[in-house]
């Protein structure tokens, strides 16, 4: 099963490090991986899409508390949650298809944010399957590069890290 | 406050730390340290004769005093020499803080002369690791290396030390106290977790203790005895928690797995409750996981969260430092009120049926006339010293006869590599235990492979005057791999035969030691005695059956009731 963490970590040289080599070492699987600073610079949040059976899903939720700067891990997929992702997708825009892009575009709620003579890039955020449903419309058009950001994720309600 | 340049950092961490001997090999990039060092003079410093060997000599001091070894390389092939000593202690929660010379901050990433990222290197073996790059880190990093490495699961912890970081200047503020928000390792047991693991307990009518080296790192010994006494449960043990629970104790069955004892491994197979108390399931206990313990109900107390539900699903899981999670357990059984006969009434059926199991097929060898044994030269070691020396063993056959027939009582006496299985790490262990306790008898129990892999620290021990005794078991044979051939790949010796072994006794002599070798049956005594009683090192090397087995054995991947015996 899919399962979606929250990590919270200290800012420190070579953690991230420490935490992508807790996963090869110990063959779990990255499905996605983001990583950014928080409101407090001394701590960095990752979201880590990844997938395994309950009990390899806590064996990564322990190995990672077990690492000494982990301050905390929530497996944000056991509660209530939002999860978004961006993608840019440059797709090839000919004299036909232009206009069905757009339309494309207008459903999904996408932005163009680059426009050239051959193509358009657009911008595409939400959950990972809104983006496969863009990515599949746009396929036979012919999508010339996509560049995804990886799965986020925050806990609803009155929950936080 | 007064400034203080890093070198001085260190020297004055350690002896805020009460560290009194350190074990290392100088080299250009820590060469700023030694100078400190031997400007101060008041720490000993072991000049080892290769880095691997200061790492476990640390290892080996740590594990026999339950203080945090030290030990120093350079930068480069010095740090890169101290990865597998790193790795055994890391693999059997050793606490050694190891500090390496690093090139000046300004080279890091030049691919400067004997640069290495050991940090990098390290990071997957240690518990935690550094690289300091500003000088005014350096208290806090040291306070918190030492802290790191003995609390919690303990674990090796390495400080990477630039030289300029060494010679650069800052106050020096050392922590009397150490908080760190992302490590509270959980000492404490839960109170309901302790008491649903008692009332399995009451149940049980066919419970084993299942102990392993968390007993000794947390000094639960005494607890682990009361405990097993007071409910009459019988204890198996692991090799890395032989001596946690006296050998010789009528409840005690010996070491489970592999190669551990028919009872141990029917009672594991038998029981209907497993208390697993700082052990770890390991592939060499658990033989095929499928099949393993089938009637048990488990319950597993251990202070790292990782260790539990890792290969075996468990009933009661319970997170916290054995010797308090004993105390516990102890507490609720005097709550529980029930007496002692109550208990043994509950369990006699299943210890009558344990007894019979232990006559049926006790640890045993064949004799043959005009040749060696090398489980009866242990047995003889084991009379000569009383049971009372500290033993280090080498990895294969040498460490699983020592484990098999040298009878343990005491926790802190066998020192041996466990999960990494480390060739070479006896001798030099044995000189760390040795410079822990000068007036012990330490015995390094080896093999005339693994003795090879760190010769070389027979320097190192005549130049401190350290009295360790090598038993060299010699066959001629890597033997364990040789065994494994024998049975499983019909007989292809396969780069495991020696044709050329060092004269052992001129080795010894060599490097200024004594050397007695015994070549049939009625020299063993007289070699032994010798050995034991000369003043300083020595080599005992014993000719043994070249092609000795070790059994019980445990096929890898089959189930411990299929076991090979003697």
């Amino acid at each position: 099963m899919k399962h979606t963490l929250s990590v919270l970590v200290e800012n420190t040289p070579g953690a991230l490090s420490r935490i992508t080599g807790l996963f090869s070492g110990r063959a779990f699987n990255i499905e996605s991986l983001n990583v950014a600073a928080t409101l407090d610079p001394s701590l960095s949040h990752l979201t880590l899409v990844t997938r395994g059976d309950e009990f390899i899903i806590e064996q990564i939720i322990k190995q990672l508390r077990r690492l000494v700067d982990v301050f905390k891990v929530v497996d944000v997929s056991e509660g209530e949650f939002v999860e978004r992702e961006m993608s840019l997708i440059k797709v090839r825009a000919e004299e036909q298809s232009r206009a069905e892009i757009l339309r494309i575009c207008d459903i999904f709620r996408c932005k163009v944010v680059d426009v050239s003579p051959k193509s358009y890039t657009l911008e595409v955020t939400g959950p990972e399957s809104k983006l496969k449903a863009v990515i599949e419309l746009l396929r036979p058009i012919g999508i010339k590069e996509i560049i995804r950001t990886g799965t986020i994720a925050i806990m609803r309600e009155k929950k936080t890290m | 406050m007064a400034k203080m340049t890093g070198k001085q950092m260190v020297v004055e961490a350690l002896k805020r730390e009460s560290v009194d001997v350190i074990f290392g090999f100088p080299g250009g990039a820590i060469i700023d340290f030694y100078d400190t060092l031997e400007k101060d003079g008041t720490i000993k410093h072991v000049l080892v004769r290769h880095e691997q060997g200061a790492a476990h000599a640390a290892d080996g001091y740590a594990r026999a005093s339950g203080k945090v070894g030290v030990c120093v390389a350079t930068s480069g092939p010095g740090a890169t020499n101290t990865v597998t000593g790193i790795a055994t202690a890391s693999l059997d929660s050793v606490p050694i803080v190891v500090f390496t010379g690093q090139v000046p901050t300004a080279l890091i990433g030049n691919d400067a002369f004997q640069e290495v990222d050991i940090v990098g290197i390290t990071r997957p073996c240690t518990k935690h690791n550094y690289l300091v790059k500003d000088v005014k880190d350096l208290p806090q990093v040291l306070k918190e290396a030492f802290y790191i490495a003995r609390s919690g699961r303990p674990g090796p912890v390495l400080v990477d030390l630039p030289k300029d970081v060494q010679n650069g200047k800052a106050e020096f503020d050392y922590p009397q106290e150490i908080k760190l928000r992302s490590y509270n390792p959980v000492i404490e047991p839960h109170g309901k977790q302790v008491e649903r693991a008692y009332r399995l307990i009451e149940k049980a009518k066919r419970p084993v203790i299942y102990a392993g080296g968390g007993i000794i790192i947390s000094n639960a010994h005494k607890e682990l005895r009361a405990l097993a006494k007071a409910m009459h449960i019988p204890v198996t043990m692991t090799l890395m928690g032989l001596g946690g629970f006296p050998g010789t104790h009528e409840l005690s069955l010996g070491m489970l797995g592999m190669h551990g004892t028919y009872c141990a491994n029917m009672a594991m197979a038998n029981s209907d409750l497993i208390i697993a108390i700082g052990a770890r399931f390991d592939d060499r206990v658990t033989g095929k996981i499928e099949a393993f313990a089938p009637l048990a109900k488990i319950i597993h107390l251990d202070i790292d969260p990782t260790s539990i539900q890792k290969n075996v699903k468990v009933d009661v899981p319970i997170v916290g430092d054995c010797k308090r999670v004993l105390k516990k357990l102890l507490d609720a059984a005097k709550d529980g009120g029930r007496p002692a006969e109550a208990w043994m009434d509950q369990h006699q059926a299943w210890l009558q049926q344990l007894d019979a199991w232990k006559k049926r097929h006790p640890l045993t060898y064949k004799e043959e006339p005009g040749v060696i044994k090398p489980q009866n030269v242990i047995e003889k070691l084991y009379e000569m010293t009383k049971g009372r020396a500290i033993i280090t063993t080498e990895v294969g056959q040498n460490q699983m006869w020592t484990a098999q027939f040298y009878k343990f009582d005491e926790p802190r006496t066998l020192l041996t590599s466990g999960g990494l299985g480390t060739m070479g790490y006896g001798f030099p262990a044995a000189i760390g235990a040795q410079m822990a306790f000068p007036d012990k008898l330490v015995v390094d129990v080896a093999g005339d492979g693994s003795i090879q892999m760190n010769i070389q620290e027979m320097a190192t021990a005549m130049e401190q005057r350290l009295p360790v005794k090598i038993v060299i078991l010699n066959n001629q044979f890597l033997g364990m791999v040789r065994q494994w051939q024998e049975l499983f790949y019909d007989r292809r010796y396969a780069a495991t035969e020696f044709e050329m072994t060092p004269d052992f006794v001129k080795l010894a002599e060599a490097y200024g030691a004594k050397g007695f070798r015994a070549t049939k049956p009625e020299e063993v005594d007289g070699v032994l005695s010798k050995g034991l009683e000369a003043e300083g090192l020595a080599i005992m090397e014993f000719a043994i059956a070249r092609e000795e087995g070790v059994f019980p054995m445990v096929p890898a991947g089959k189930a411990t009731t299929e076991m090979l015996l003697v």
